[in-house]
């Protein structure tokens, strides 16, 4: 029911929404709930297992009950709070939790079922027969509990993520938050001031008492206005900070609407930290106090003052503090019928005319199918039934602690307001001030925060200003007597979400489950969305009670982040599709793309896989092809993936005779060697090559793979062990576009190209330097990955595109052409060359047939620990060619490699098979594969298995090089 | 999480690297034995204290860092640059 | 003669406007990386200064103008952009052409900030990150540079092979600020 000249709500601007198929009207400013209220409807909801009803409880973002699911198909959101969603023109909302309808729930059978669903009964009752679990009890149980359902959509919502910086972080916008930022805004720091609410003030929309002669609201309202228009002020609405994290970094969510992101998560990083996020009114257990129309007391007050709405016609109170008497004076100023306001604090005193009022007494139970009709009442006179549609209850009100336990902090009781408050310096920069700190008055609040703020401005060394006189307010002291359970038969509920008694507490520690945290894990207390905050302390308070504690000794539950719900996609904000990872485009993408390759990914590259022709209908024919380029005429390759790095000063040699396991210190200018990187545990880390462009200067290459590892490493060495050799590191991987060109006919080709020629003399196998082509300065090494006469060309990649181009149509044009990583790779295995896949970080210089390498001359990175019996051994897997014994078979990479007759198992494996290729050169399959004590084993047949793939064929060990082993069509 | 680099200043965490701990930059010599080679490179303490580690500044100046962190409050308090530190003991 | 025709990094996907922001490629003309030698770097500064006239960035600030600009670009390294280094350098300091090796975009308009706080982990207020400023930092998931020339206006910088997620990560970051309004 809406009260005439109540609220903050705009009615001359309605707004029409739907909650569960049924139009409603509203206004602006309202929220589901507030606008549901209005129009008298209190049921909005089922609990979770017993489908109990449920009606709103709170007006704020703690609310456990009335949750909902807004929007449709890839905005399908469930679980929201009504308290929070704003209504907006054509927003459609859902109960959920209920079959088949919300009135009519054929699930609250469960609630029938309680004595055999209390606390604990998962583990007790459905433990057999064994497979049951699986196969029907979980998933019955699956269905019948649970809040709101994905509708399995992905979410097409714009979620986003976003970094903020600020000398002083507000987290509360109340009478304190608002307070601290004025005072600090004013003198000049750079503050951001954030809120969960749309609407800045916190209590003061909420409550009718005067801040500086004008209502609390305007007051807040003028007080945001100023700061919106302060430069240095930032206020952000809908944003809960929902994690302190380490150096001063918090995480905040910010909720969005339908002209702005759906969800943005802020990444804010402060200097300083006032927290005050105020308190959340706790809930008294009584038996049936969870029927719609049971609130907390400041919820139907925020109804009233903020919203114009009486959440009921004939409303009770029930409350052990001071505070709950305010209710019941508003109500009554509004001309709301208060049927009672019963204290259960015996010496309590009421000062409303008109209002019955019983001191010491207690709500011992309630009626009410689909919402609250009749309470019942303990007095010292005895029972009472008094009528009532809305029950308002105060327990009292704890400080909103959470932020300042997310580091691991616990917070301090407080005896003299029977709740916990923030331990001070639990959170490196951030301290709690007003209601947050248990300062619960309006001008305690105003003084707390100036004080913060001032005290912050000191610590940021910014200059601290007077305190100026603070404006003038309520100042009422709280008085309250904990009152956690009230005694007698019934269920008396704690967690409305999860469903949790004050039975279920006690059953817990009935069977030794007295520990907090094995309480809540037994209960469930506390796990559900809302992470209990409405019912957390009372039932710690209740555990106390039942095991013969206080609660300082029995504690709290660990406080985590976040504070409130985050949805996922909001923590992924930006990594769905191209926003996955980078893409790494080399400059042939286009080009290669026009002429159809698919583009594999290599790391974060995209590289050509191979390059189809219009006959070609399986890659392998592409591939085939491709490689008969290179054997047989000439192939073009784009290899620019490589990593470069450009190694310059007096003493690049020998830096690089400590991280290569070979000697480059003797390399000649003009001459490239192949190189082999250790690790200092003495295996293999990589392998490439060094080209020496000057005395001075060398351009190594890494694989793609290992391209930014071997960097590191690179300066890892360089800056730890050995900081006085004079060099520079420095990648020049994207400065230059390389392609190999590879081939009997690579030669002619570069010298139809070339604008100076180049001779077999000057550039034999090895060979380095540099050359121009249409002008332009490149780099040619004579280097083959290929084992054919091959070149590799590097020209600065603005050219790169026309260069693999006219490269690729002069290929063409000698009956060679474009080959793709497919062709390249099958290409080095029949070479017998290794990739990672050989490198695989357990094999050794000796495993891979290079213990050659390792020069015996110097030290190197890994030299001592590659020398380690264990890293020798003759019978450790070593690198062999692999060959179907008889016609050719398919052979598969993965497979074990077992003895003629041996059993097949783990423990007969004698090696696996490391790349495998069908050679066109060879006319068969070919693999290469590491084998115990392989080198010893060439010529012996033995048997294939791959369990995976259904491959079981007998193979032939060989040399691991297939083509060309003497390295004349290398050299030629 | 933020460190402070020395040449940059104070950063987020997803610009540094983490290597692990600052024992790797005492590299023995390679007549030093099998033990202390083997202490070197595999035995690490796991304090829940104070503790030596090394991050690169990576996504920032590439610059090596000796960070010394307290494991249980996460509280940084010191950052040095490696090679300063190898200079000064003649690496 | 084979006659080889260039292309920018960004050809094809920039200039880009979206609300009150726009995105141009920029050509810095030739880039150096300037790594002085141990103990060189008082001398590869006065070089510097003398052959470009531009004094050596100390870490985090650029120097000199449009013309010629030196950025710092990491631990002993100066990006020199502009013309070609001077040969006197290479006697102080290890030179490397990098001209190819960069995607350089010029971020400018109100809200230019807003956009950088979807991507960059990096303070860039005014009175903190100003014009002249410059980070090496992550620019979403890439390793790059951004450097403050103008009340809004941004230089960033990554690598070549990335120009394209760069344009893509700005389009999603610029319609999210437009979106606010």
């Amino acid at each position: 029911m809406r009260i005439d000249g109540k609220g903050l709500v705009d009615r001359s601007r309605p707004v029409r929404f739907q909650f569960d198929g049924i139009g409603h009207t509203g206004f602006e400013g309202d929220t589901v709930a507030s606008a549901l209220l209005a129009k008298g409807v209190r049921l909005m909801g089922r609990s979770f297992k017993y489908h109990r009803p449920r009606g709103v409880l709170t007006a704020d973002s703690a609310e456990p009950n009335a949750l909902i699911t807004v929007g449709r198909g890839g905005r399908q959101e469930p679980n929201v709070r009504a308290t929070l969603q704003e209504i907006a023109p054509g927003l459609e909302a859902r109960a959920q939790n209920a079959w088949p309808s919300l009135r009519f729930d054929a699930m609250a059978l469960n609630d029938l079922m309680w004595p055999f669903l209390r606390a604990g009964f998962y583990y007790k009752t459905f433990m057999w027969p064994r497979g049951f679990w699986e196969r029907l009890y979980e998933p019955i149980i699956r269905r019948a509990a649970g809040l709101g359902a994905l509708n399995g959509d992905p979410a097409d919502g714009r979620f986003e993520k976003a970094y903020a910086f600020c000398d002083l972080l507000v987290i509360g916008a109340g009478p304190t938050g608002l307070m601290a930022a004025l005072t600090a805004a004013r003198a000049g720091a750079d503050v951001l001031l954030v809120d969960e609410d749309s609407l800045p003030g916190g209590r003061l929309n909420a409550e009718t008492h005067l801040v500086s002669g004008v209502p609390g609201a305007g007051w807040a309202a003028a007080a945001a206005a100023e700061l919106a228009d302060l430069p240095n002020a930032r206020l952000m609405t809908r944003t809960t900070v929902v994690g302190a994290y380490d150096h001063g970094t918090y995480g905040a969510l910010e909720r969005g609407g339908p002209d702005r992101p759906a969800e943005t998560f802020w990444r804010i990083v402060a200097e300083r930290v006032i927290l005050a996020a105020g308190a959340q009114e706790r809930m008294v257990a009584f038996a049936d106090n969870d029927r719609p129309g049971i609130m907390t007391a400041s919820a139907v007050r925020a109804y009233l003052n903020r919203w114009g709405v009486a959440s009921g016609q004939r409303i009770a109170v029930f409350g052990n503090n001071d505070d709950a008497h305010r209710t019941a004076r508003d109500l009554s100023e509004a001309g709301v019928e208060v049927a009672a306001v019963i204290d259960s604090r015996a010496d309590a005193t009421c000062d409303l005319a008109d209002v019955p009022f019983h001191a010491g007494a207690v709500v011992t139970g309630t009626r009410g199918r689909l919402g609250l009709r009749q309470i019942t009442v303990k007095t010292d006179r005895g029972i009472r039934e008094i009528d009532a549609d809305c029950l308002a209850v105060s327990g009292g009100w704890n400080p909103t602690v959470h932020l300042s336990c997310h580091m691991n902090a616990r917070p301090g009781w407080r005896a003299d307001i029977a709740a916990f408050v923030p331990t001070a310096g639990s959170v490196p920069g951030m301290v709690a001030a007003g209601a947050c700190a248990g300062d619960f008055s309006t001008a305690a609040c105003l003084r707390a925060g100036q004080e913060a703020a001032r005290e912050a401005l000191g610590d940021l060394g910014q200059h601290v200003p007077p305190a100026a006189p603070l404006p003038k307010t309520e100042d009422t002291p709280y008085r309250i007597k904990p009152l956690w359970s009230v005694p007698g038969k019934g269920r008396a509920w704690l967690d409305f979400q999860n469903d949790v008694s004050v039975k279920d507490v006690a059953q817990a520690a009935a069977e030794n489950f007295r520990s907090v945290e094995h309480m809540k894990r037994y209960t469930t207390q506390g796990m559900a969305t809302d992470q209990g905050k409405t019912s957390n302390v009372a039932a710690l308070a209740v555990l106390a009670e039942v095991t013969g504690r206080e609660i300082p000794e029995t504690g709290t539950t660990t406080f985590r982040p976040p504070y409130t719900t985050v949805s996922v996609a909001a923590f992924g904000a930006g990594g769905q599709g191209a926003g996955f990872a980078p893409e790494r485009r080399i400059t042939s993408h286009g080009a290669a793309v026009a002429r159809g390759a698919p583009m594999i990914e290599a790391g974060l590259w995209r590289r050509h896989s191979y390059f189809p022709q219009t006959q070609e209908n399986h890659w392998r024919q592409s591939c085939d092809r491709e490689v008969a380029y290179v054997r047989q005429a000439v192939g073009v390759c784009d290899v620019s993936t490589l990593g470069k790095i450009d190694v310059q000063g007096p003493d690049a040699a020998a830096f690089l005779d400590v991280v290569y396991s070979n000697r480059m210190s003797t390399l000649a200018p003009g001459r490239v060697r192949y190189g082999l990187m250790l690790r200092e545990d003495g295996f293999v880390m990589d392998d490439g090559t060094a080209a020496r462009l000057g005395p001075e200067h060398f351009l190594l290459t890494a694989t793609t793979a290992a391209a930014g590892l071997v960097m590191r490493h690179l300066e890892f060495v360089h800056q730890a062990h050995c900081p006085r050799l004079d060099l520079r590191l420095m990648s020049v991987t994207e400065h230059w576009a390389q392609f190999a060109v590879a081939g009997p006919g690579a030669r002619a080709l570069l010298n139809d190209l070339l604008d100076d020629p180049v001779d077999a003399e000057a550039w034999a196998f090895m060979a380095c330097g540099p050359v121009t082509i249409g002008g332009v300065a490149a780099r040619l090494f004579r280097i083959s990955f290929s084992g054919e006469h091959a070149y590799e060309i590097a020209v600065p990649a603005r050219y790169g595109e026309s260069l693999f181009t006219t490269l690729v149509r002069r290929a063409e044009a000698m009956g060679g052409g474009a080959y793709g990583v497919e062709a390249l790779n099958v290409l080095r295995i029949e070479k017998g060359h290794i990739t990672h896949a050989e490198m695989d970080g357990r094999t050794t210089a000796s495993d891979l047939g290079l213990e050659r390498m390792i020069s015996g001359q110097k030290d190197c990175i890994g030299k001592t620990m590659a020398a380690r019996p264990g890293l020798v051994a003759e019978d450790r897997g070593q690198l062999v060619g692999i060959r179907p014994a008889g016609g050719d078979v398919s052979l598969s990479a993965g497979a074990h490699l077992f003895d003629r007759g041996a059993a097949v198992g783990r423990e007969t494996s004698r090696g696996h098979v490391t790349s495998v290729a069908f050679s066109p050169t060879l006319g068969h399959h070919i693999a290469l594969g590491l084998v115990a004590g392989g080198r010893g084993r060439i010529g012996d047949t033995m048997r294939l298995v791959d369990h995976m793939r259904g491959v079981d064929v007998m193979v032939e060990i060989c040399a691991p090089v297939f083509v060309d082993p003497d390295g004349s069509r290398l050299r030629g | 999480m933020r460190l402070s680099c020395p040449i940059c200043g104070v950063r987020d965490r997803r610009e540094f690297y983490y290597q692990g701990d600052a024992v790797a930059l005492e590299r023995p010599a390679p007549e030093a034995g099998q033990a202390v080679w083997d202490a070197y490179l595999h035995v690490r303490d796991n304090p829940a204290g104070s503790r030596r580690e090394l991050w690169q500044h990576e996504a920032g100046c590439g610059a090596w860092l000796v960070v010394e962190r307290h494991s249980g409050s996460h509280a940084v308090t010191s950052v040095s640059l490696v090679h300063d530190r190898a200079e000064e003991t003649g690496a | 003669m084979v006659d080889l025709t260039d292309r920018s990094p960004c050809a094809g996907s920039l200039p880009l406007r979206i609300g009150t922001l726009t995105v141009t490629e920029v050509e810095l003309g030739r880039l150096t990386t300037v790594s002085p030698f141990l103990g060189q770097r008082r001398l590869s500064a006065q070089r510097m200064e003398a052959a470009h006239g531009i004094p050596w960035p100390e870490p985090n600030r650029t120097t000199g103008t449009d013309a010629a600009r030196a950025i710092w670009f990491g631990h002993d390294t100066v990006l020199l952009a502009g013309p070609a280094a001077d040969p006197s350098l290479a006697q102080s300091a290890a030179l490397t052409d990098q001209s190819d090796a960069w995607a350089t975009m010029r971020v400018s308009g109100a809200g230019a900030e807003a956009v950088l706080a979807r991507l960059v982990p990096v303070d860039l207020r005014p009175a903190r990150f100003e014009e002249g400023h410059t980070a090496r930092t992550l620019i979403k998931q890439m390793t790059g540079s951004v450097t403050r020339t103008g009340p809004d206006v941004f230089l960033l910088m990554v690598f070549r092979s990335m120009a394209q997620t760069l344009v893509h990560d700005l389009t999603e970051a610029m319609e999210a600020v437009a979106a606010r309004g």
